[in-house]
């Protein structure tokens, strides 16, 4: 048969598409309410801004320390990642291949914290944080998300895939177990850390109730909270509140799209938001 | 919310080891030399304040002073307050329409996105992108969405001739704005669960029903859709334990009210511990939402055995 066929686009796409725009389109309006004037956000019916209203995103910086807040939330994001990356390998490592006395006991006990909520730990968390005299700092958001169970179960997991005979080798050359981490498991750890990295910075760049208590100066905010205190003060001049609202998602959104993969992979192995 | 939980934690392993090999202190030492800092950072963030809060139950304290001893004072207060079961009725009701509704929208648009259409990729991002929008920023364009003088909800609403609404501001429609919002955050979630167990059917069980002579429609009917059934079931729990537990969406659009219509159980706890100052009670009405949890976290992990692995191509 020789017959040339078209390949008619999918009537798939008839349905795709409309739901794709439903889906994006509050993140759409967000954009479009920061570029417009104020007199455009509050218009009935509400329509496209007539030019980029760069101003509204220069007012946001100026009139709250949003630089400061996402320097904060950078600061807490990634130290939490570094620390969960190092932490969780070296731990997830003895879980999967060190056999020493109540690790099995160790280890259960980290899975069950993961099915505690997270409102009946926060109220001895700030507790602790103010008794050690970390209230209001960074440090009170950093320390309890150094390490997370989520991070050792999912290295532990990945451990448990390589096979032996990969360090076997390195330490009959007298590789002690550190250097196999560093130089043997490493570079075969890479998707795994990638997709601890991503998990671990989207959820402390967007978590809520823990600096919502344990931070009150408007300089030792995160983002969110910064902006959730900002809204408070500012729902009149919505393109000024949307501004900093993309300024604030801007990191987020940027991880989205590099990592996707990485991200999507991640949520459907382990129950996360 | 921030609570991550495993779908199924696998029955811990026996290490394995060449027989005869008796564990050397060299072992236990290199195993807790790399395991303690996680173990110990965890155990006192985490293991340390379940039993601290049950202690707090047990005291009236603020939370900043040494507590007194209360017995269970705490307790009784909460079987009392009308304001507790007000708010775990709505938090029912709530957790009731959110559930359901965010599944069986999921499901579908799931199987659309398991289909092999140009651009999908694209589709895919657009459904899931909602699910790294934080929760503040989600609250806020929803507030403008649904403002009720200009918002693009009402002008939609106004198209087809319909009155302009209150949204989070009429407390006969707020809890159900919340419901609208928080399923909008959590819609990608429950896909991308649903397109893993989609893709984990067999290839060679859809070609047999068809050469059974079943059509697409009845092979997704009769093979596919039971297949998805595991992650259902984990889905229905999930998503009750954190609907359970929603907070930060009534935080940045309502703040419980107006006339406390969305103040939900993890609301009225918040506003105990920071707002009447009663840590005590407080951490007692989180030790009865932990309760009822740990009910449906164990239900899940005897359901769930076989959903220990979702994988996304």
């Amino acid at each position: 048969m020789t017959t040339l066929r078209f390949r008619r686009p999918s009537a798939l796409h008839l349905v795709l598409l409309p739901l794709s725009l439903v889906m994006v389109a509050p993140l759409v309006w967000m954009v479009l309410v920061s570029f417009s004037t104020q007199a455009e956000s509050r218009r009935f019916p509400p329509g496209l801004p007539s030019g980029l209203e760069w101003g509204n995103y220069a007012a946001a910086l100026r009139d709250a320390p949003l630089g400061s807040w996402l320097v904060n939330s950078s600061v807490v994001s990634v130290v939490c990642v570094v620390g969960n990356l190092v932490l969780c390998s070296l731990a997830g490592y003895a879980f999967a291949r060190v056999r020493f006395l109540g690790s099995r006991v160790a280890f259960v006990a980290i899975l069950a914290t993961l099915m505690v909520p997270f409102q009946i730990v926060m109220l001895p968390l700030l507790i602790m944080v103010r008794s050690v005299g970390l209230t209001d700092t960074l440090g009170a958001l950093i320390a309890p998300n150094l390490a997370t169970a989520f991070g050792v179960f999912l290295m532990r997991q990945f451990f448990m895939t390589v096979p032996r005979e990969l360090e076997e080798a390195a330490r009959i050359d007298g590789a002690g177990r550190l250097r196999i981490l560093a130089q043997v498991l490493l570079p075969l750890m890479r998707p795994t850390l990638a997709t601890l990295a991503v998990l671990t910075f989207l959820q402390t760049w967007n978590d809520f109730l823990w600096p919502l208590i344990a931070i009150q100066s408007p300089e030792s905010m995160t983002v969110q909270i910064g902006l959730q205190s900002f809204q408070g003060a500012h729902t009149t001049n919505w393109p000024k509140l949307m501004a900093g609202t993309v300024l604030s998602q801007l990191p987020v959104l940027i991880v989205f799209f590099v990592a996707q993969r990485f991200f999507v992979r991640s949520v459907a192995s382990v129950g996360i938001k | 919310m921030t609570a991550v939980l495993a779908p199924v934690p696998p029955p811990p392993v026996r290490e394995r080891r060449r027989p005869g090999a008796p564990a050397r202190t060299a072992d236990h030492l290199a195993g807790w030399g790399f395991a303690a800092p996680a173990v110990v950072l965890i155990g006192l963030f985490g293991l340390v304040p379940v039993v601290w809060s049950f202690v707090l139950s047990f005291q009236h304290t603020d939370l900043t002073s040494p507590g007194t001893f209360a017995g269970g004072e705490n307790y009784a207060k909460l079987v009392a307050d009308p304001l507790f079961w007000e708010a775990a009725r709505r938090t029912l009701l709530y957790a009731v329409l959110f559930v359901p509704l965010t599944m069986a929208l999921a499901l579908p648009i799931a199987v659309l996105l398991n289909q092999k259409v140009r651009g999908i990729t694209l589709y895919r991002m657009a459904v899931f992108v909602p699910l790294v929008t934080s929760t503040v920023a989600t609250g806020i364009i929803f507030g403008w969405l649904a403002n009720p003088q200009f918002g693009l909800v009402n002008a939609l609403l106004s198209e087809v001739g319909l009155p302009k609404q209150g949204f989070f501001q009429d407390p006969g429609q707020a809890l159900y704005a919340v419901v609208a919002m928080t399923v909008w955050g959590w819609l990608g979630f429950a896909v991308i669960i649903f397109l893993a167990a989609l893709q984990n059917v067999p290839k060679d069980l859809i070609e047999a029903s068809a050469l059974d002579g079943c059509g697409r429609v009845q092979s997704f009917w009769h093979v596919e859709l039971p297949q998805v059934a595991p992650a259902s079931g984990f889905l229905l729990v999930w998503l009750t334990i954190n609907g359970l537990q929603l907070f930060d969406a009534v935080y940045v659009t309502t703040k419980g009210g107006p006339l406390r219509a969305t103040t939900l159980l993890v609301y009225h706890l918040y506003n105990e511990a920071f707002v009447s100052f009663d840590g005590g009670y407080a951490a007692a009405i989180g030790c009865v939402v932990f309760l009822v949890i740990l009910v449906f976290t164990v239900v899940q992990l005897r359901f769930n055995r076989r959903t220990s692995h979702f994988e996304v191509r």
